[in-house]
């Protein structure tokens, strides 16, 4: 791969952008996306749910808990990659089979 | 009524074999009417033992049905018959009738009666399942390969000693469920949970199957891991450490998808994450928690088969599969990404799919056992399930940022192999009363209720939400992540340096000091040794009748000390 073709998928985009041509489309579904959440929290007020464990009976429980969740998901992935991510090459540019090893000890 | 029960695997094998031999044109035939005939097979076998002969002085039951195992026999035909279908024209010929193999051994495993039949049948796919790893044909399958080998033979050697001590202990080779008391017993888990890449050796999965081909891939995702499944399911119900064993796949899958680039290892880690859902409701062991792992697995195999269809389309059309490379793809694989969609919506368990049936079984049975914790983890696992397989896959694929390619379509025989799954997970989804026939268990459960649809709704929403506000934190990097592998890729190999440079030097400082030696003590022997030494004369032969003498006297008084005072 070139490097410029490198730069081009790259830099981060606007939070939210799909690539979905004019600018302007980006706005509206993040308004449809924010209108169907607030519909999916609103239905609880309208169909009888059924908890079972304590914490289920929290109003809008799944849906801060699906969020909260996904947050600490992210953030934990990133803590551990902080350690444990490399290059991309990591183990291509190392010698890991048997035979490299006896080539370079001859 | 005694009919002739033909091993429904065996058909497999004999497709394989054909496909090696037959002549080009007959080929296309021979992929699809095979598994087509294998399923006819597994549909005509009645339920229980049919088919025993003796080895070694053990009965084997070469071909034992049932529901549970006329369920998996049926997605892994299944799958067989679509992954051919996806490469019938674009894999080659030799990784076909490898694959057919494969799906023979799983076919195998999942009519076996018996621990000999299942473990031969789990050694066969061990074998061609490396052959497809090696199809992959680049320098990177070939390693990936040999690590993927070694890791299922180890595996092997594990079950085989473990099915050995079972064996000898309790003089059964039944497959029944055995009780976590023995050594024998915790040995065969050991053994089956390789293969179901279980801690710590889950890597093994991420590590070989995104080195095949774009076909190579499909197949590997459906047959290893889903037969440890079942393995588990028949050999230990309700064992509790199963439930944590799951548990950590689960999130091990997210975490380690969530950092990768790689657009088929995200989905590798992803089985990973999957199966940690089925272990679990294994570990938990109820009739709904058994159905659960059951239908999962069914299901999973075709979800995922698609999503990994989807992604080796992209594959075979662009050539790409780091997700830094891709993007946009939306624009000119309009089909592609509506398939992969329903794969991910399915993956996710998302409401009209069939992930959104099978997982809720799961989970389900964690609350009625009152399994808080386990329900909790579940329940966040499920939206962390969308989070990286369910939008991360599709939106850096075939949205976000526009990476300029504009690849048609893949060809009519993958947009079939596609459309054919993703009908499958909608149909399911739609109409869970066509799956629950199939499950071992009588089935008692709504899944499409209002209060479900809601909660899971806002779950998986709130989550879409939180892929999109932390998108900066998930930016893709040009990585890989370490993982347990790098013991032996890298650690051993450090180790193995270091001893060789030691081992070196020992033997050149051990030169040193024979030469050195030499030096000293040179001289001396060629005063003893050489044809003017010492030791060379000729001696007198009173001289040595005297020594004679002196021995002869030193063995017969030896000879007497005991009868000494």
């Amino acid at each position: 791969m070139s490097s410029d073709e490198r730069q081009h998928a790259q830099p981060p985009p606007a939070a939210g952008r799909p690539g979905l041509g004019r600018p302007g489309a980006v706005r509206v579904l993040w308004i449809v996306f924010i209108a169907v959440l607030a519909l999916t929290v609103a239905a609880e007020l309208v169909v009888h749910l059924h908890p079972r464990f304590r914490l289920e009976r929290w109003f809008a429980f799944n849906a801060a808990w699906g969020f909260l969740s996904c947050v600490a998901m992210v953030l934990f992935a990133n803590l551990l990659g902080v350690f444990l991510r490399r290059p991309d090459d990591y183990y291509s540019r190392r010698p890991e089979t048997p035979d490299d090893g006896e080539r370079r000890g001859d | 009524m005694i009919e002739l029960a033909f091993p429904p695997a065996f058909i497999l094998i004999f497709g394989a074999l054909l496909i090696a031999v037959a002549r080009p044109a007959l080929r296309p035939v021979i992929v699809l009417l095979v598994p087509l005939a294998t399923l006819w097979a597994i549909w005509r076998l009645p339920d229980g033992v049919l088919l025993t002969t003796q080895f070694l002085g053990y009965p084997i039951e070469l071909v034992e049905s049932g529901k549970l195992r006329r369920l998996f026999a049926t997605a892994f035909t299944v799958m067989a018959f679509a992954g051919g279908l996806f490469g019938l024209k674009q894999a080659r010929w030799t990784e076909l009738s490898a694959a057919y193999a494969y799906a023979a051994g799983a076919v195998g495993v999942s009519f076996a009666g018996d621990l000999i039949t299942m473990f031969l049948f789990w050694e066969f796919m061990a074998l061609f399942s490396t052959l497809v790893v090696w199809c992959g044909g680049t320098d990177a399958a070939r390693r990936a390969g040999v690590r993927y080998a070694i890791m299922h033979l180890v595996g092997g050697v594990i079950l085989k000693i473990g099915i050995e001590g079972v064996m000898i202990h309790t003089g059964s080779i039944d497959i029944r469920p055995l009780d976590l008391d023995t050594f024998d017993a915790w040995v065969v888990l050991a053994g089956v949970l390789v293969n179901a890449a279980a801690p710590p050796v889950s890597q093994w999965l991420s590590d070989a199957y995104p080195e095949a081909s774009p076909t190579g891939t499909v197949f590997l995702s459906a047959f290893t891991t889903k037969t440890a499944v079942l393995a588990l399911i028949l050999l230990f119900p309700g064992a509790e450490v199963l439930v944590w064993i799951g548990l950590y796949m689960v999130f091990y899958g997210i975490t380690y998808a969530l950092l990768e680039n790689d657009m088929r290892r995200i989905l590798a880690y992803s089985i990973v994450n999957q199966v940690g859902f089925m272990v679990c409701g294994i570990g938990i062991g109820t009739q709904m928690a058994l159905n659960g792992a059951a239908a999962h697995a069914f299901v999973h195999i075709i979800y995922k088969a698609l999503l990994l269809m989807s992604a080796g389309a992209v594959m075979y059309q662009t050539g790409r599969r780091k997700c830094t490379d891709l993007g946009g793809l939306y624009h000119s694989m309009p089909l592609t990404m509506t398939c992969g969609m329903i794969g991910a919506l399915s993956i996710s368990a998302f409401p009209l799919t069939s992930g959104f049936v099978t997982k809720s079984l799961i989970s389900e049975a964690a609350g009625q056992q009152g399994l808080e914790v386990v329900w909790m983890l579940l329940t966040a696992a499920s939206a962390g399930v969308f989070l990286h397989a369910g939008i991360k896959f599709p939106w850096f694929v075939f949205f976000h940022r526009d990476s300029g390619l504009r690849p048609p379509d893949p060809p009519w025989n993958m947009r079939a192999a596609m459309l054919l799954f993703a009908a499958a997970c909608i149909l399911l989804g739609c109409f869970p009363g066509l799956l629950y026939p199939l499950l071992p268990f009588p089935v008692d459960y709504v899944p499409y209720t209002a209060s479900h649809v809601v909660t899971q709704l806002q779950l998986l929403l709130f989550a879409g939400l939180a892929f999109f506000v932390m998108l900066s934190q998930m930016e893709r990097m040009l990585t890989v992540t370490l993982d347990f592998d790098w013991f032996y890729r890298v650690l051993l190999v450090r180790v193995a340096v270091v001893v060789e440079r030691a081992w070196h030097r020992l033997i050149a400082r051990l030169r040193d000091l024979r030469r050195d030696l030499g030096a000293v003590l040179g001289p001396r022997f060629e005063d003893w040794f050489l044809p003017q030494g010492r030791l060379a004369q000729t001696w007198p032969t009173g001289s040595m009748t005297l020594w004679v003498t002196v021995i002869l006297v030193l063995l017969v008084v030896l000879a007497q000390r005991d009868t000494l005072p």
